[in-house]
């Protein structure tokens, strides 16, 4: 098994006529957290939903391998099983289900067992209480009515109930106030000390600050242009994505 | 990995047990006036209802079979044993039942509902209650919840009189008519003035014979004050001979009384469904319509309210789930006729797999019915592009004091959402299912939780067929 739980090859994927991603290559080790980021339209978010397999888009060709298996011969729910998890830009709305009916479902599809109700609850309160969160919070239907910041935080919270081994933060920072910030940091923290291996895509440097960065992509017009490690999120942050271009 | 062998059970919602033909007794198959009178010396009728039923005979030959709804040709009255009684008397306890009946009634679920805060059960196998039993807290409320067999011969046969197809005539259509002739089995309750039932009476009814129509009657009456909350459930096995459903409900809310009425039905897919459910409201007084239908061929089913008596309020909550071969014209109707009375209708409609679902609903208001509100919500949901789901409101104002509001809303499963889902590990059956659940809970929220779960899970079963 390659040392990655991670590893793409010259990956090509878009929508149906257009290429988006014209070979990417992207090694991840376990327990590791990287950084995505690039300027709009590089194909950041479409990487993240290849990877997690969103049907709107096509691989043209390449490989991804997850954990020793083939990402690209398996449906999304098989990837997640597989310990696959995206934090959604824009998490979906789902009227009359309410998000702990819905991770306790996740939950029994996952394991393919029952889910003690007893243990479920302690953990929805443990991790309430981590992200001050309100318990009322779990009731209420899935992410119907919920504020930006109060999607981006479900989805921590969820990312935390379901310990996936791989996360993939597609945006989770942008739009948050400070506190907002601070508490999915604090999520992610949580994530990655675990065990949890990480891919932030971003393309601010708020949610970075206090987590320890292994290492940086940059990515520009569907092709990882850059590669190094946490000093390079400063270099962008002082002279941006131009100049990365042609390297 | 495991070592569970996994079992292949035939669903719950699809059995049958092997009923022998010599212990049931049948009219012949056609309608004649000397089946209606062997049928109504069989039931014992006292001779107004004999009468009654004659007369419906009567006036279901005169008139014409709707054409304005889904077809209902595939029906061939003169081929459906109307009646169909198994030997089985009335029983007070559970261990009289007999053993085969009782196992139809384990598969729904009915003997766990009942032991615990249960008031009561009515359960009507075939067209005739075989098992009834109401707890003593109720029958000391002076709440009567008998079967119309019962009530119609015994003490309350003259408020039964009063009240029989008094809301819904036998010349309403043409099968209120047959119903008013060959009317068989069903449920009474009286609740006297100020008497409250906290737990929910329950009846849980089915059809289990070849070519049998089930024409079972349900007349509420609630008195002044009173509060009931009456639920009737029921599913049938599946059978190739097309099967007409034509029952008749009836409710009476008196002044100040509330009246709740749940039902969740799942008719197997060749029923025809021509099911006729009124009530009316006293001054003051609420009724709540809380339905999910399930199954039948063809459904024609609107619930109406009349809101007779001034500041008298209805609302009525309902989920329709249309599959393949499904034709479901479902909806309400409201007629206000008092002052400040209210109403509120609230509907979901699923299609699926080449289904037909047509929300049809009647708000009128009359011009006596000064400051009164309407309120109509209906949504539907479209689960892939050969399924068709079409809204047919009609309102009816004839007053410039009403506050009416309407709104409609179509659309298809989300694939975003579908996503979304799968991306936490559920597969793509399981995150529709949930999706439609959801979409549905508004119904299923009110209802009782063993009822709520059954819906869920014909929901569930509904997503995973065809």
């Amino acid at each position: 098994m390659s040392e990655y739980i991670l590893d793409i090859k010259d990956l090509h994927a878009g929508i149906e006529g257009e290429e988006i991603l014209k070979g990417v290559d992207l090694r991840i080790a376990a327990g590791e957290t990287h950084v995505l980021m690039g300027p709009n339209g590089a194909g950041k978010s479409t990487l993240g939903n290849v990877i997690m397999g969103n049907p709107v888009y096509k691989v043209n060709s390449g490989s991804m391998i997850f954990d020793g298996k083939d990402l690209t011969e398996m449906s999304v729910d098989e990837r997640a099983k597989a310990g696959l998890f995206m934090s959604f830009q824009n998490p979906l709305e789902v009227p009359g289900l309410t998000m702990d009916n819905f991770i306790r479902s996740a939950l029994r599809e996952r394991t393919g067992k029952a889910i003690k109700i007893f243990q479920f609850k302690k953990k929805l309160e443990e991790t309430c209480s981590l992200l001050d969160m309100d318990e009322a919070y779990v009731q209420r239907d899935l992410n119907v009515g919920f504020s930006g910041g109060e999607k981006k935080k479900a989805e921590i919270f969820q990312l935390l109930m379901l310990e996936p081994k791989f996360a993939i933060l597609d945006e989770t920072d942008s739009g948050l106030d400070v506190d907002a910030v601070r508490i999915v940091s604090k999520g992610v923290d949580i994530f990655r000390k675990n065990g949890g291996t990480l891919l932030i895509i971003t393309h601010s440097t708020r949610i970075l600050e206090g987590l320890n960065v292994d290492a940086t992509h940059v990515i520009v017009d569907g092709k990882v242009v850059k590669e190094g490690g946490a000093e390079l999120v400063e270099t962008i942050n002082a002279g941006g994505f131009e100049g990365l271009k042609n390297e | 990995m495991s070592d569970i062998k996994e079992v292949k059970e035939p669903s719950i919602y699809d059995f049958r047990d092997e009923e022998r033909d010599e212990d049931f007794y049948k009219v012949d198959a056609g309608l004649t006036e000397d089946i209606i009178r062997e049928i109504s010396k069989e039931k014992h009728d006292p001779e107004w209802m004999l009468e009654f039923r004659l007369n419906a005979l009567k006036v279901y030959k005169e008139m014409e079979i709707p054409d304005w709804g889904p077809p209902i040709d595939g029906l061939d009255l003169n081929n459906i044993v109307t009646y169909v009684k198994p030997k089985t008397k009335m029983v007070g306890s559970w261990d009289e039942v007999p053993a085969d009946i009782k196992n139809a009634f384990e598969k729904l679920g009915i003997p766990q509902a009942e032991r615990e805060a249960l008031a009561g059960v009515g359960a009507q196998y075939d067209s005739e209650i075989v098992y009834h039993n109401v707890k003593k807290e109720v029958e000391d409320q002076g709440v009567v919840y008998t079967d119309m067999e019962s009530a119609i011969t015994g003490k309350y046969e003259q408020m039964v009189k009063d009240h029989f197809m008094k809301l819904v005539p036998v010349n309403d259509h043409k099968f209120a008519a047959l119903h008013g002739a060959v009317w068989s089995g069903g449920s009474f309750v009286y609740a006297p003035p100020g008497a409250k039932v906290e737990i929910p009476l329950q009846s849980y009814f089915r059809l289990n014979a070849p070519g049998a129509g089930q024409f079972e009657h349900t007349l509420i009456i609630v008195d002044e004050g009173a509060d009931v909350h009456f639920i009737e459930g029921c599913s049938a096995p599946k059978y190739n001979i097309a099967n007409l459903h034509a029952g008749c409900v009836e409710l009476f809310v008196g002044k100040n009384a509330h009246l709740r009425y749940s039902t969740i039905e799942n008719w197997s897919k060749n029923m025809y469904n021509l099911n006729t459910k009124r009530a009316i409201c006293e001054e003051g007084g609420t009724i709540e319509w809380i339905s999910g239908s399930f199954g039948s061929h063809v459904s024609y089913l609107y619930p109406t309210s009349i809101l007779k008596g001034d500041h008298s309020h209805s609302e009525f909550t309902g989920v329709t789930f249309a599959g393949a071969t499904q034709n479901l014209d479902t909806g309400a109707k409201v007629i206000h006729i008092g002052k400040h009375t209210s109403s509120f209708i609230d509907t979901k409609s699923i299609t699926k797999g080449g289904g037909i679902n047509t929300y049809r609903s009647s708000v009128e208001i009359r011009p006596t019915a000064l400051y009164s509100k309407a309120s109509v919500n209906c949504g539907s949901l479209m689960i892939d592009s050969e399924s068709r789901s079409d809204t047919v409101p009609a309102m009816d104002i004839r007053t410039d004091t009403a506050d009416v509001g309407h709104e409609a809303k179509i659309g298809r499963i989300s694939d975003d959402a579908v996503f979304y889902m799968m991306s936490r590990g559920m597969s793509e059956a399981a995150a529709k299912a949930m999706i439609v659940s959801g979409f549905a809970s508004p119904v299923s929220k009110e209802l009782p939780l063993e009822y709520a779960a059954e819906m869920n899970n014909l929901i569930k079963l509904e997503m995973e067929t065809g």
